[in-house]
């Protein structure tokens, strides 16, 4: 074991603030450098939705596993977080329908459900009648579904709060308003970094910076994280008697999902926007649309706020974690569309890592040298 | 096999590519690479086109110098929406050319033809090289023709349907009718759907949703390429007239008896 003795982590989002936590716990000196405030972007206008198999693509199978392996960490991941925070965060098992509303939603909805029989995962056909049981303020229109009864979800603002604790708690430092001017490197290993003008030494760096993370100076050109903003609006509604949905229901464009906090959240946009974070009319007019086409129920709920966020999309849309061929310089960021879902295993196997010097295995292929094979 | 050329530029491809729709940035250009194509779609109006330099961005990741860049005008509804996103599109990536697109309606996509004859006419006034995406209707694509367009784009079906070539007829009628090329633009969902268009004797193809909806969009963008090749290269050979009987390969005249 090598002796550690000052980690800085750049970007205080969930993944920067949970794996941060995780080194304290282990006795490691730790410093979070936030350029604005802590769990703001991405992590804030997140919905908390851990669903890894409703999300699953056809190519997306690692993945998949990963984000499985995450979710089976998350009853020892809160278990943790409130025995430092003193806040309960409860994993909410709330399952969740994809219904149909037509004939090319069903052909669609059928090659969703053949390839998950195809893989052997638990998926169920329902009716229009059948889904409109288990979600009765689905619309009539609704002619067929799929069904997954363990997808689960998380109050990730709740979280958040948990998290900045817990970190303090447990020794960490967290600064916020601190733009890191310059990552220093010298000698194929990190030596520190530049903030407000004042040097900083630093044995290990992690870049948890989300979509931000390419823009930090300092990183060696071959090891620039390839990630980018991917703009997602949502809208949060506040539930009232007209419509009580309990089920997370994902509509062709759009999902709603109820929160315990009384929140119905619509979402979510997809852009290519670069890091513009205006709310637009055409992406809300779509999600209302779309969201009361499949909950017509919604028409009556008050609008609480609008939120945007900036998902750090890699190139893969994978996540890029783990060590580099700079010594000290690590990678937690480009989690995407799954960043929530992935904060348990980021924490506890990057952390692990960074304190034993063992690479983590079920991280394995994550790193970001696959980006960079032909410099390695 | 001959190469396709519009507006005097020469292609190695007869396969145009859209540039949305895919399951992440790696795999897109994997297909782009796969398709064989040197000339590719972006919609202006769904893409950040001022990211700085070294900015992590869909179109800094292209390779302008390997691609032709085709800018589209989806998801405008009026001929002035049309031509002022053509025109941002002219300043943004420096290149006049425009695939002309202005959407009649949300439901079906399919084009709103006056808007678009409008939008055509004030392009090529203020020197666009213009790729019109229209109806398979052969006088509409005439008159685009007559115009001035580069090529005409006429729709084998719904843009996304997948549901093929649904009026060969027109699309050769369209064929036979006007000199400049034809591009068939949207519908096609497997291979088959594109040799055939070949075989019509279009000039190309472009397509999107075929490829990026694909559940392994790099194996489909391969099909495609093999499709486009064959079917072109089918239609330069000339097919064999059909028969309703058969027909020996083998001749039987001047066979020794023995």
């Amino acid at each position: 074991m090598r002796a550690m003795n000052n980690t800085i982590i750049i970007g205080g989002g969930i993944i920067g603030l949970a794996t941060g936590w995780q080194l304290a716990k282990k006795g490691i000196n730790v410093e979070i450098l936030e350029r604005n405030t802590a769990g703001r972007s991405a992590s804030w206008a997140a919905a908390g939705m851990l669903a890894p198999q409703a999300e699953m693509g056809f190519e997306d199978i690692e993945l998949f596993y990963l984000c499985r392996k995450s979710l089976d960490m998350y009853p020892r991941f809160v278990e943790e977080l409130y025995n430092d925070s003193g806040i309960k965060v409860e994993l909410e098992i709330t399952g969740c329908i994809l219904p149909g509303f037509d004939r090319d939603d069903a052909e669609r909805l059928r090659r969703l459900y053949d390839f998950r029989e195809k893989i052997g995962m638990p998926v169920v056909w329902l009716t229009g009648s059948e889904a409109r049981e288990i979600e009765p303020f689905l619309s009539p229109r609704c002619t067929g579904a799929i069904w997954i009864d363990d997808d689960a979800q998380i109050n990730n603002r709740l979280m958040l709060d948990a998290l900045k604790k817990a970190f303090v708690k447990c020794g960490g430092k967290l600064y916020e308003d601190h733009e890191v001017e310059k990552i220093n490197i010298s000698g194929g290993k990190v030596t520190g970094l530049t903030v407000h003008e004042k040097h900083i030494t630093a044995d290990n760096i992690i870049i948890a910076g989300g979509a931000w993370s390419k823009q930090i100076p300092g990183i060696p050109e071959n090891l620039l994280p390839p990630v980018r903003p991917v703009k997602g609006q949502i809208i949060n509604l506040r539930l009232n008697d007209s419509c009580r949905v309990t089920k997370v229901v994902r509509a062709p464009d759009v999902y709603l999902l109820p929160k315990s906090d009384g929140r119905l959240i619509l979402g979510a946009s997809v852009e290519e926007m670069g890091f513009d974070v205006n709310p637009t009319a055409g992406e809300i007019f779509r999600l209302l649309e779309r969201g009361w086409e499949a909950v017509p129920s919604i028409y009556d709920l008050p609008i609480e706020s609008i939120d945007v966020g900036l998902r750090p999309g890699s190139r893969d849309h994978m996540p890029i974690i783990g060590s580099s061929e700079v010594d000290g310089l690590f990678f937690a960021t480009g989690h995407y569309r799954n960043g929530i879902l992935l904060t348990p295993i980021t924490a506890f196997e990057l952390s692990n890592w960074i304190a034993t010097g063992d690479p983590s295995e079920a991280l394995k292929g994550f790193d970001i040298s696959r980006f960079y094979k032909e410099t390695v | 096999m001959s190469n396709l050329i519009i507006a005097g530029k020469e292609f190695r491809s007869r396969l145009i590519v859209g540039t949305s729709r895919y399951p992440d940035p790696h795999t897109m250009m994997q297909a782009l690479e796969a398709s064989g194509t040197d000339f590719i779609t972006v919609s202006i109006r769904r893409l950040n086109l001022k990211s700085a330099d070294g900015q992590e961005s869909i179109m800094n990741m292209i390779d302008r110098k390997k691609y032709s860049i085709l800018p589209n005008t989806a998801g405008c509804f009026t001929a002035k929406e049309a031509v002022l996103t053509a025109q941002l599109a002219r300043e943004a990536l420096e290149t006049n050319w425009v695939k002309l697109e202005v959407i009649g309606d949300d439901e079906t996509l399919f084009p709103d033809v006056t808007e678009l004859l409008k939008a055509a006419e004030q392009l090529l006034a203020d020197g666009f090289i213009v790729l019109p995406y229209c109806n398979d209707d052969p006088i509409t694509c005439r008159k685009l023709a007559d115009m001035g367009c580069a090529a005409v784009m006429p729709l084998g079906a719904p843009i996304g349907s997948g549901m093929g070539i649904r009026n060969p007829y027109n699309i050769q009628i369209i064929r036979d009718l006007i000199d400049i090329p034809v591009i068939v633009d949207a519908g096609v969902g497997t291979a088959s759907d594109a040799a055939l268009a070949m075989e019509l004797g279009v000039d190309g193809i472009l397509m999107n949703t075929a490829i990026a909806g694909a559940e392994h969009p790099v194996k489909m963008a391969t099909a495609m390429k093999l499709a486009i090749e064959a079917g072109r290269l089918a239609f330069e050979a000339g097919r064999i007239p059909k028969r309703l009987y058969a027909k020996a390969s083998s001749p039987v005249e001047g066979m020794i008896n023995s």
